[in-house]
């Protein structure tokens, strides 16, 4: 049956057509998806863990058990999950085992721009790269059986362009797959010295294997164009650009399994032209290894390893070789300069309030990753630094460590519910256990908001929707060693002043659980707008300075805008006139 | 045949990615080759979202650069312009003249342009701007006026209204769906 899918739900139908059994993942944006359409399949366990770290070995031990299982991340969750990886790699597993991992080139929603790539290359695991959904069900659907037959996890490498672009994809049905049968093998899966010394010369063994099969393989393919001089060896979202640009005008090796990468598919498509390019996104992985078998080969020189391409980029790198190129687009005019459009905390966003407390009293924040890095643009400017997952209140400890009692008191780390689930406690078991008298924030608006509202284990609901085991906060930073824990709500900035000074003074680490769900959540009812009298209005502009995006200034005076307000009323508590109300009651 | 390339391009939040699933399933149906590429995440945060739609007998990329743009769709007069460096010298741009002011015009660190569309008319560009908002609002909800726009679009395309509403009945929620044919009939007459 022909459907239009992206490419996360392509990879999702092929992993259940496959014989899947199990998915573990942590949502990350571009990889969401996979875990969120996997999840609309009954017949098999799906579940959003607390990190990819766990994600991964609940997928390792479904596979143990004989299962066919998965996990899916994005790339920077690859790093979390990497100390299992490297070992999995060793081990092999029993049931077909699949690690989804998805690349943000451009960094659309991403702290950095790394190239998972290496990460195969490091684990010595095979990995897959499809350039649409069509190859992304392709591919997912084939990993089990690769898994298996090699006794290796198997990397499926997505990146946003694919994970979130539709093609039409012709899907097969669901092959009911056996579970295998648990047998104890210690020599394989027992990695303690004595048995690890013999597994490692297996993974080199593995490794020759899988290159024996990337010279004739369904992932890798050339496409010879008799008379053409030119040869593009590529993979990913890069193939199609250069088949939009040239379609079949010049040869094309296109590499589907990035690791491990073939040697005399490469010789011979090298010799077959005259001069020999390497389009990849990112780091030059193909084009060093196309070096280090002492071919002559252009690549990053003339593409970039920064961010994504286009097939703009393809036709100027050729226009700048001298290489003729057809249809080139004539643009109607040049795009007026317009103000830029940022993205930003919604209106009646329950983070505003506590952010707006925090640059009043010109407090240094550690940030971290989720909705709430928002709170680093204009006007708030909110936020000192913001690394990874859960280095908000990591960090936080080491800089009052450094600075001690001249920061301690004007300094706090913020951090959302899921992300201190993910990686938040075992940093706050470090300031109660090292003693600084750090102040910590979780931001908790009760889902897993950036990535588009996945319950998490502070939720009371698992990924299906039914009610869960929640965790209680409150009792949980105080078994971590935290006495002060309190919670205030975000719409209250008198509440919230009180609760940031009153922490920030005492002398032992303290925990503010700022609470209030997100407004974007279906539960939470919007309160009627709200509207600035324009009689009292003074045109001060202090409700401005909390940069909510319902309030404009037009003519001397506030405005709010009532297809926006959602009535929070945070505004109304800044006006020092009493000119904004009007949805009491 | 050649591909035909549309942008839909507007703020986070206001119905890009039901635009597209209706303009691609229509395709897919269609027969024709189909890409959409969208854009999750971050930037649907209020910030300004460009999704491309890409049809043909067979089509490459999923995404479209400078010139390459025969129709641009813009829920926002601002994004309209942002874009408009990607329409084909003959294309169209289809513009909902609803503003939002993006965090700079709040900031004061920018004004909203007043003449913009104006601007973009006397460059030569084709520009076919009407008012979404209030069908959408006839219709039952602001959160309309991305059906109002592409029915509106609809008009410039070659496919029988009839199956844009086949399209429409197959990506819409049956209880949202009166009020979609509602702003989709209004968007088409216009």
């Amino acid at each position: 049956m022909k459907k239009l899918l992206i490419g996360n739900e392509a990879v999702a139908r092929g992993l259940y057509n496959g014989g899947i059994g199990l998915v573990s993942s942590y949502p990350g944006t571009p990889s969401t998806e996979i875990t969120e359409f996997l999840a609309k399949y009954d017949d098999i366990h799906s579940e959003w863990a607390p990190n990819e770290k766990v994600a991964m070995e609940t997928a390792f031990g479904a596979s143990l058990a004989g299962m066919r299982s998965v996990c899916a991340m994005k790339h920077v969750g690859l790093n979390v999950a990497a100390d299992p990886l490297f070992t999995l790699s060793y081990t092999g597993i029993t049931g077909g085992m699949v690690v989804c991992v998805a690349d943000d080139p451009a960094m659309h929603s991403s702290q950095n721009e790394q190239d998972s790539r290496h990460y195969a290359i490091a684990a010595k695991v095979p990995m897959l790269e499809p350039s649409d959904s069509a190859e992304a069900y392709a591919f997912a659907k084939s990993a089990f059986e690769l898994s298996e037959k090699y006794d290796t996890p198997v990397l499926l490498r997505m990146c946003t362009r694919i994970a979130h672009s539709q093609c039409v994809v012709d899907v097969g049905e669901r092959e009911a797959v056996p579970m295998k049968d648990y047998v104890k093998q210690p020599s394989k899966y027992i990695m303690m010295p004595g048995y690890a010394k013999l597994r490692h010369p297996i993974v080199e063994e593995r490794t020759e294997k899988l290159k024996a099969l990337a010279e004739d393989c369904m992932y890798n393919k050339t496409e010879i164009a008799e008379g053409s001089e030119i040869g593009i060896i590529t993979s990913g979202c890069s193939y199609l650009y250069v088949k939009e640009v040239f379609g079949d005008s010049v040869s094309v090796l296109k590499i589907g399994m990035p690791n491990p990468l073939p040697e005399k598919l490469i010789r011979d498509f090298a010799a077959k032209v005259k001069k020999l390019y390497v389009i990849e996104e990112l780091d030059p992985i193909i084009e060093n290894h196309v070096k280090t078998l002492g071919i002559e080969v252009t690549g990053k020189s003339l593409f970039s390893a920064i961010g994504e391409f286009s097939q703009k980029t393809i036709r100027e790198a050729f226009l700048k070789e001298g290489v003729a190129i057809s249809d080139i687009p004539e643009a109607q005019g040049e795009a007026p300069a317009v103000p830029g459009r940022p993205p930003m905390m919604c209106s009646g966003c329950p983070h505003r309030g506590m952010y707006y407390t925090l640059v009043k009293n010109k407090i240094t924040v550690l940030g971290d990753i989720g909705c709430y890095t928002l709170g680093a643009v204009a006007p708030l400017n909110a936020l000192d630094s913001t690394l990874c997952m859960g280095a908000s209140v990591s960090g936080i400890h080491g800089f009052n460590a450094a600075r001690g009692k001249e920061t301690e008191k004007k300094t706090v780390a913020v951090i959302g519910d899921s992300t201190f689930m993910h990686s938040g406690m075992t940093g706050l078991v470090n300031i109660a256990y090292n003693a600084t008298n750090s102040t910590v924030i979780i931001l908790d608006n009760s889902i897993t908001g950036m990535t588009g509202h996945q319950q998490n284990p502070t939720t009371g609901y698992n990924i299906k929707g039914d009610p869960a085991a929640a965790v209680n906060l409150e009792a949980l930073c105080k078994a971590l060693g935290i006495n002060r824990v309190r919670v205030v709500d975000p719409y209250d900035l008198k509440a919230c002043e009180e609760a940031v000074l009153e922490e920030l003074a005492v002398e032992e680490p303290s925990v503010i659980i700022s609470r209030r769900p997100c407004v974007l959540l279906k539960y939470v009812k919007p309160k009627k707008p709200l509207k600035v009298d324009m009689d009292k209005c003074r045109g001060c502009k202090k409700c401005m300075k909390m940069g909510c995006p319902s309030i404009s200034f037009k003519e001397g005076k506030a405005r709010i805008d009532n297809t926006l307000c959602v009535g929070c009323g945070v505004c109304s508590q800044l006006c020092a006139f009493g000119a904004i109300g009007g949805n009491e009651g | 045949m050649k591909t035909t390339s549309v942008m839909i391009v507007g703020v986070g939040g206001q119905g890009s990615l039901l635009a597209s699933r209706l303009l691609g399933t229509l395709l897919t149906d269609e027969g024709y080759d189909v890409k959409v590429s969208e854009v999750h995440g971050m930037s649907q945060r209020g910030g300004s979202v460009v999704t491309y739609v890409r049809y043909g007998e067979k089509v490459y990329s999923p995404i479209v650069t400078e010139g390459e743009c025969d129709y641009i769709i813009s829920f926002e007069k601002l994004e309209a312009a942002r874009y408009a460096g990607c329409l084909r010298k003959g294309g169209k741009i289809i513009v909902n003249t609803q503003e939002i002011d993006p965090m700079p015009v709040i900031t004061g660190a920018a004004e909203y342009p007043a003449n913009v569309l104006a601007e973009l008319k006397s460059k030569g560009f084709d520009v076919d701007d009407f008012d979404a908002l209030t069908p959408a609002m006839e219709a039952g909800s602001a959160k309309s006026v991305n059906i109002v726009l592409m029915g509106h679009f609809a008009k410039h395309t070659e496919i029988p209204k009839e199956k844009w509403l086949k399209a429409l009945a197959k990506v819409v929620k049956p209880q949202f769906l009166d009020m979609n044919l509602k702003a989709f009939d209004l968007g088409y007459k216009g």
